[in-house]
């Protein structure tokens, strides 16, 4: 078995047996399912295609949560490991300080794309056994958005493994994640939010709001599940969206690249550090 | 002759402004079980550290086993052992999984590990359980038993009987005699000397990053000259012979029990005159210089220069 593999094995047997993935599937499985049974009250009959609202809700979910378990999952990965004194005892194993980065990545992507898949998952099962009628596109939407949704969490778990790598502390990692999550999920919007209104109604530059929106990964993230289509109407995020020169394949891409930077940097950050 | 398994040439370590290793020279012979003895801080493990790799000499040339450890494929570290200071697993996972991990990385058949937990002492039951709720010597165990996964041709042991029961102690070292014959090179550091006597067979004595003393028991005795200390009980009526011309400074330490601190070179002339009338002896006893009184002497030795 391939070094990268063993090492993901061995993440996900730990998260099964600390509980993570119970909880973390619980938890969004548990929000999903009260946040489409309330979504779907007001506007349960007016013909707007259920799944769409639901979409539109977990998405807004997504950006508040799957951040928060990514860096919470990643950021003792490296020094909570060094701290505890395994870290040692493993990079003294014939095998490369990448193989253990990208195992980890891949065990706690793992995790956190079951959590989503399920958790989620059953807010459209429970939707679909209520007898409501989702069309094909919907489906199709539904699945991008997890698909999306586990992206993000991709970005977070290397984000989160920057600050693993850097600190020496775990107590430090954990201040520095959630400061992380503050300034993506609320700080950064609330900034943009500020030039938007001290604009005064006039349109910035696209460059220039393109650049801001992609330079926030959870922006990234919301313009494209929430920019376009049924849940652009839904959201109103739709006009927004039509003053950007952004496609989805650019905000994929943005993402991607969102995880490869910061994976790029933890390695070089990690093979250096000495222990 | 074959090449040495282990070979350090001029190696220095520094952490920032610390030197914690300067132009330490050794080789480590197939077969060899050899002793790292030295006071807190004196180097130990970072010199382990250096033969594994995981850390780069400022200075100087690490080989094991022909290869330089810290560069390459890691082809090296599949035949190494090594058992860190104070080891730690991840607690959520049993004794088993740990240990099924590790073999995994190293290569080895999973099924091989059931022996190495009865060779360890650690019993099935304690196998299954998780790893948190093990206790320090059971921790030291399993540390134990992963360091032996593959039949490791060197193995490089930091601290191994710290937190083991004498039981396990002599356990231990019988399973690295074991070894021993086998063929494979055991570095092992320590504090407990008294110990390591009659089981190593070289000691290398480092102090503040520096090898000051390295070779056999016997050998260090020679260099050290440390006296040995005779110890002789009179049987009722007799008188303690006083040969070289009454050069023996006799101390009455009991009743009729007398001892001397005699140079190495004189050792067998006086026991050969104290028992010239085996009459006359009721006991005898001849303490020849322990480990720490070596060590202490070389630590001495050292501390004068500066
Ligand atoms: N990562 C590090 N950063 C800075 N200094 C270090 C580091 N590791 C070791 N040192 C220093 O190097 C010196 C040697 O340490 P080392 O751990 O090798 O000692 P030791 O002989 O194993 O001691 P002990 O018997 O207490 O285990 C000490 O002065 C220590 O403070
Ligand atoms: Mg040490």
């Amino acid at each position: 078995m391939n070094n990268i593999v063993i090492v993901a094995r061995k993440e996900i047997q730990e998260g099964l047996r600390n509980r993570w993935v119970l909880a973390t599937t619980l938890l969004l499985g548990a929000l999903a399912l009260t946040l489409s049974f309330l979504g779907s009250a007001p506007t349960g009959n007016v013909g707007v295609n259920q799944l769409d609202v639901v979409i539109v809700s977990l998405s807004s979910l997504t950006i508040f949560l799957v951040p928060l378990i990514a860096l919470l999952l990643a950021h003792d990965a490296i020094v909570g490991e060094i701290e505890r004194g395994t870290m040692l005892l493993l990079i003294s194993y014939p095998i490369g300080r990448r193989q253990i980065i990208f195992g980890k990545f891949l065990g706690h992507l793992a995790i956190l794309a079951f959590a989503t898949l399920f958790g989620y998952g059953t807010a459209a099962a429970a939707l679909a056994m209520t007898g409501t009628e989702i069309g094909l596109a919907s489906w199709w939407a539904f699945l991008a958005m997890i698909t999306s949704s586990i992206l993000l969490g991709m970005v977070f778990i290397a984000i989160g493994y920057v600050t693993s790598a850097l600190s020496s502390e775990r107590s430090t990692a954990g201040g520095i994640a959630i400061g992380v999550w503050l300034f993506f999920v609320l700080i950064y919007d609330m900034a943009l939010l500020g030039v938007l209104v001290a604009a005064e109604g006039r349109p910035l530059p696209t460059g220039l709001l393109d650049g801001l929106l992609v330079l926030n990964p959870t922006d990234a993230y919301r313009l494209l599940n929430l920019g376009s289509g049924e849940a652009g109407a839904l959201s109103g995020l739709g006009g927004i969206a039509g003053h950007t020169g952004l496609s989805g394949p650019m905000l994929v891409a943005a993402l991607i690249a969102w995880i490869v930077a910061p994976l790029a940097l933890t390695l070089r950050i990690f093979s250096r550090r000495e222990l | 002759m074959t090449a040495p398994t282990v070979t350090l040439s001029g190696v220095a370590k520094r952490y920032g402004r610390i030197e914690a290793v300067k132009d330490v020279s050794f080789e480590l012979e197939q077969g060899q079980t050899v002793a790292l003895v030295g006071h807190n801080g004196a180097g130990k493990t970072t010199l382990i550290k250096l033969m594994l790799g995981l850390i780069r000499p400022t200075q100087g040339t690490v080989q094991v086993l022909g290869e330089d450890p810290a560069r390459g494929d890691f082809a090296v570290r599949q035949r190494l052992g090594y058992l860190p200071e104070s080891v730690s697993f991840h607690m959520a996972l049993t004794g088993r999984e740990t240990l099924a991990f590790y073999a995994r990385l190293k290569r080895v058949d999973v099924s091989d590990i059931a022996g190495l937990f009865e060779r360890v002492g650690l019993a099935p039951a304690a196998a299954d359980r998780a790893v948190r709720t093990y206790s320090k010597g059971m921790r030291q165990r399993l540390g134990l038993a992963q360091a032996l996964l593959g039949s490791p041709r060197v193995l490089l042991l930091d601290e191994p009987t710290s937190g083991l029961d004498p039981a396990l102690r002599r356990n231990f070292y019988e399973l690295v005699s074991g070894l021993r014959s086998a063929g494979t090179t055991i570095l092992l550091s320590s504090h407990a000397l008294t110990e390591l006597e009659d089981r190593t067979d070289r000691v290398i004595i480092v102090n503040e990053g520096v090898a000051i003393a390295d070779g056999t028991l016997e050998k260090l005795r020679g260099i050290a000259r440390l006296p040995t200390r005779i110890s002789v009980t009179l049987a009722d009526g007799a008188r303690i012979a006083t040969p070289n011309g009454g050069q023996v400074a006799w101390k009455a330490v009991r009743n009729r029990t007398f001892e001397a601190e005699v140079a190495p070179e004189n050792k067998i002339s006086i026991l050969r005159d104290v028992t010239a009338d085996p009459a006359a002896v009721a006991a005898l006893h001849v303490v020849e210089p322990t480990l720490d009184e070596l060590y202490a002497h070389f630590l001495g030795g050292r501390g004068m220069m500066r």
